[in-house]
């Protein structure tokens, strides 16, 4: 009886014990969303002003960059997974890699190979646990990236798509032949509670033309230095860098929230199962103290009614 | 005094916003000055070098802008930079240190280039000579 009350106890303690964690995870989980929302509003300016020139660009070139123009008979496909570095986050890496697996085998049904470049150490461990081959990989700084980080990306998954998959590239492993297509896969915040996976193609770039705007009547004349084409070459991994470096802020913001909401939620199960245990320590020490005193007056009539025998 | 609306924004943050009677940065021709009105212009900037915002009242403020364009438009002009850093933001001492440090290591590696680039738009930009 003894034994039950104080294997209880233990268990309540073990449990308040990392529910102290989960808490101190949320709550800085909680404090990174806001700072990677911060992030991501600095960085819209910048976006919102390439988008513009390379609007404005693009209406003036022929628009036969290799970054522009889709490939008639792409045989590889290079595909960038933004995964977390740490686990306890619910879903989050499940999610995304399931819309990777997805995409690999639309790749796939197509007649294409696929290559894999991951970020993160969640996705490492998943894809090198089933053997598959990965390009390259980045990890240390999925829930704080920087513009640094998108750019160590985007240098090695641009020549290899400048090269395509005729062309062969050098890598740390030896040459390898390139890729055609350039898909990002990531996660978009969408609110504290839902974040989505999303796949998207980012090379070669969609191109939408649009109609010229009536209002401000046709977009004015520009002039470039250098020649339109030039300035297209150098804007374009530029721009390339931008949408992987959007797509890492909004990958870490998903992530906090991510962990923020699976932390609460094991935060308040772990105060269900304390007071569970709790109340079942307490009526175990309640049955004993009972039983005690059941046995105290049981004693007692005992010696009494021996002692009535003597008489 | 025509005026004009001046961005200057960096990958990571929107580093300056106002107006200003003249812009003068180095692009890939050549050095080029912007008055209120420019015909509309998208350039390329040269790596390495220091541009110039003289705002309203004359002062003018140096910024060392690292891989950036320039555009302008009827709305003005926007410089947009992977980094960028206001004359006050930079470390002089620092600068002509890792300056001095490339120099010697010569532009023989792209690494080296890059650095002496850094450091020599940031001595520009804090106005000290080279």
């Amino acid at each position: 009886m003894a034994a039950q009350v104080r294997v209880l106890r233990q268990r309540v303690r073990s449990v308040r014990s990392t529910q102290k964690t989960t808490k101190a995870m949320e709550m800085i989980a909680t404090s990174r969303i806001a700072k990677a929302q911060a992030k991501v509003a600095a960085a819209a300016p910048y976006s919102a002003q390439i988008t513009d020139v390379l609007t404005a660009l693009a209406s003036a070139s022929t628009l036969d960059h290799p970054l522009l123009t889709e490939r008639p008979e792409a045989r590889r496909a290079g595909i960038l997974v933004v995964t977390s570095d740490r686990g306890l986050a619910g879903g989050y890496n499940a999610n995304t890699l399931k819309a990777a697996e997805e995409l690999r085998s639309l790749l796939r049904s197509e007649g294409k190979e696929t290559v894999l470049y991951v970020i993160g150490r969640k996705g490492v461990g998943y894809y090198n646990f089933r053997q598959r081959a990965i390009a390259a990989s980045w990890t240390g700084f999925s829930e704080k990236p920087e513009y640094s980080n998108a750019v160590d990306a985007a240098q090695a998954i641009l020549p290899a798509f400048l090269a395509g998959s005729d062309g062969q590239v050098d890598t740390e492993g030896g040459p390898q032949p390139g890729i055609d297509e350039f898909h990002l896969v990531s996660t978009h915040f969408v609110s504290m509670l839902t974040q989505t996976p999303q796949a998207r193609r980012v090379a070669p770039l969609v191109v939408e033309y649009v109609g010229t705007d009536t209002r401000n009547g046709p977009l004015p004349a520009y002039e470039f230095e250098p020649a339109p084409d030039a300035l297209l070459d150098a804007l374009l991994p530029k721009y390339i860098t931008t949408r992987i470096y959007a797509a890492l802020l909004d990958a870490a913001a998903s992530e906090s929230a991510a962990r923020r909401q699976a932390c609460k939620s094991a935060t308040d199960n772990a105060n269900e199962i304390i007071r569970k245990l709790s109340r079942e320590a307490n009526q175990a020490r309640q049955a004993q103290i009972t039983q005690e005193l059941t046995e105290i007056v049981g004693g007692a009539d005992a010696l009494a009614s021996a002692a009535d025998d003597e008489d | 005094m025509a005026e004009m609306q001046v961005d200057l924004v960096a990958v990571e943050r929107q580093i300056w916003s106002g107006t200003a009677q003249m812009v003068v940065a180095r692009t890939v021709d050549g050095d080029i000055g912007v008055l209120p009105g420019h015909a509309p212009l998208l350039a390329q900037l040269r790596e390495g070098f220091a541009a110039r915002i003289v705002s309203p009242d004359g002062s003018v403020m140096s910024v060392a802008v690292h891989g950036g364009f320039l555009s302008v438009t009827r709305d003005g002009v926007s410089i947009l930079a992977e980094d960028a850093e206001l004359r006050d933001e930079i470390d002089v001492t620092h600068a002509r240190k890792a300056y001095e440090d490339a120099k010697a290591r010569g532009g023989d590696s792209a690494d080296a280039l890059q650095e002496l680039r850094r450091a020599r738009a940031q001595l520009l930009a804090a106005g000290e000579s080279i």
